[in-house]
């Protein structure tokens, strides 16, 4: 599917196709923060599992603004990679070594609290996993484990909308949550996320459980929030790293199984021009 | 095939066997005392001279013993449960939770045996300053006590069954452990470890030993906790253990408290079936 599709995948990069995608570069400029542009600056990561190296060395910086797509044949730690950004990796058991600086600070360095770091990046997972509660609380639940008080109502419904949701559900916010479909579940779980106000969303193949019609309103959602988010996308899917990614980065994996970044940079470059013969076999669709 | 039919076969024709003698037998007791009177009477003595009938104290007991085990009971085993499935390390929760199923096969002989010799002397008499050592509250608390590992056992299993991927969306909005297991974790469980309550308080209702070795076997309508009373099966126990002659008012009176006791268990069965059946559905 992926090989019979390709020709549009360069179709979609030729200089006339006008998609906006640096226009990214013009929003950030002013608001750059002094010392680093990087929201996230990975140096030397390794991530395991026991003693299983997931990830080597790995070495990403993700700049201000806009959508970073990871991407790689499956078993090859792009999912461990998001999940080291928000110290979920070692919820599972995890461990990790190297750095990973958030706003300039590592976020392993010893005395930085990892559930105050998570409240501020979003995470979307795979599969939809709302609260089994009303479409309200499963909103409100970040703002009220982190002390929120007084009317929630304004940040629900500003969240949302900007969730694309408001309009679907705004007559039933009492109703639960688990009565949406699996589309409307998932952009549920981005409104939950964009309520706590994250410096930062991380989406883990967010539409792999969904229709393509879901998916597609999953993707505009996500074009449209890089005007004000720095997300970071996992996909197995390269058409959707393709339409829906300002960067990519490229990970494959050796034959020990541990992951390796062979490549990172502008989305339109790396699909039409990569520079690694490994890119372009996978883009190609030769492996993976 | 046919073996195993039968078998399963044996298991019904035995229940309703049971049903049907407690109703024939029933019969004829409330032939002789109205059923009004057995409901609302608040005396029972009915191997006096001057026989009363009235169930109310009998009642009042169960009711109060088991409802004061499950306050033992319950916040007990509800928090070790969350121990258990949110908290403890794999090791742990790997020791702890065979152990309370040893706890679980304890005889209730040697739990009624337990409350009358430390409980009730070692604990509630100093504390309490009690006259007598056989009471409600010393009963209750041993009932408690040996409720805990099927609180502990049906609330971990519901808690466990919650969807992994629920706690990593909570933990990944910035919730602590506590918080996840509060505010996502019970919540999602929560028909679940209701039923588990339920299901203690039904084996609390029909638990005999106990109460008949330490509550004191007094029929006795009061709400204090340091009397003496006498639950529905203690009475059971009294007279079918005793030497009450067959075809007496006071024999048949056995199986309409049993009747009673069968249909409280009953409902409140079937009422934690529901309930679990509930809660499966929600993760379908």
């Amino acid at each position: 599917m992926v090989i019979s599709q390709l020709p549009n995948l360069k179709e979609m990069f030729k200089p006339s196709h006008s998609r906006g995608v640096n226009a990214r570069h013009v929003v950030t400029e002013p608001e750059q923060s002094a010392g680093t542009d990087n929201v996230i600056e990975v140096e030397h990561l390794n991530a395991l599992y026991g003693d299983h190296l997931a990830l080597r060395d790995i070495n990403l910086p993700i700049s201000h603004k806009g959508v970073t797509a990871v991407i790689g044949p499956s078993g090859c730690g792009k999912s461990t990679l998001v999940r080291c950004l928000n110290r979920m990796h070692e919820m599972a058991g995890g461990r990790v070594e190297g750095r990973v600086l958030f706003e300039g600070e590592d976020i392993y360095h010893r005395g930085v609290d990892a559930v105050e770091l998570r409240s501020r990046i979003g995470m979307v997972f795979q599969k939809p996993n709302p609260f089994p509660k009303s479409i309200f609380e499963n909103v409100a639940f970040g703002l009220r484990i982190n002390g929120r008080r007084g009317s929630l109502m304004d940040t629900i419904e500003r969240s949302l909308r900007r969730a694309a949701l408001w309009d679907e559900v705004k007559d039933r916010l009492n109703k639960n949550a688990l009565a949406l479909s699996g589309g409307q579940q998932q952009r549920l779980c981005i409104a939950r996320a964009l309520a706590v106000e994250p410096e930062l969303i991380l989406m883990d193949e967010p539409c792999s459980a969904l229709d393509p019609m879901a998916t597609l309103a999953i993707e505009e959602l996500i074009r449209s929030l890089a005007q004000e988010y720095t997300i970071i996308i996992v996909t197995h899917n390269m058409q959707q790293a393709a339409r829906v990614s300002d960067e990519t980065a490229f990970l494959t994996m050796d034959t020990d199984r541990a992951g390796y970044l062979v490549e990172h940079g502008q989305t339109r470059q790396i699909f039409t021009n990569p520079s690694d013969k490994r890119t372009e076999d996978y883009i190609t669709g030769r492996f993976g | 095939m046919l073996i195993l039919f039968l078998c399963a076969l044996l298991s019904i024709v035995t229940t309703v066997g049971i049903v049907l003698i407690l109703l024939t037998e029933a019969v004829p007791f409330f032939n002789e005392v109205s059923i009004l009177k057995f409901l609302s009477g608040k005396e029972w003595a009915p191997l006096f001279s001057i026989k009363s009938f009235g169930v109310l104290p009998l009642l009042s007991a169960t009711a109060f013993i088991a409802g004061m085990a499950l306050l033992v009971a319950f916040p007990i085993g509800l928090l070790t449960a969350i121990y258990l499935s949110e908290y403890a390390p794999g090791p742990v929760r790997a020791t702890v939770k065979p152990t309370l199923e040893v706890l679980a096969g304890i005889p209730t002989v040697v739990y009624g045996f337990f409350a009358i010799t430390f409980i009730s002397p070692v604990i509630i008499r100093p504390l309490f300053q009690t006259e007598s050592i056989f009471n409600a509250i010393s009963a209750a608390t041993a009932m408690g006590v040996m409720l805990i590992p099927m609180v502990v056992s049906l609330s971990d299993d519901a808690m466990r069954a919650v969807p992994s991927n629920l706690r990593e969306g909570a933990h990944a909005l910035g919730a602590n452990r506590f918080q996840v297991s509060v505010r996502v974790v019970v919540p999602a469980a929560l028909s679940g470890i209701v039923a588990a309550g339920l299901l203690a308080l039904a084996r609390a209702v029909g638990e005999t030993m106990i109460v008949t070795i330490a509550a004191g076997g007094i029929p006795n309508l009061s709400y204090n906790p340091f009397d003496a009373m006498q639950t529905m099966t203690a009475f059971i126990m009294e007279v079918a253990m005793g030497d009450t002659p067959r075809g007496t008012v006071e024999y048949e009176s056995i199986f309409a408290v049993g009747l009673m006791l069968f249909v409280s268990t009953l409902v409140i069965n079937l009422l934690a079936q529901a309930l679990l059946a509930k809660f499966r559905e929600v993760y379908e």
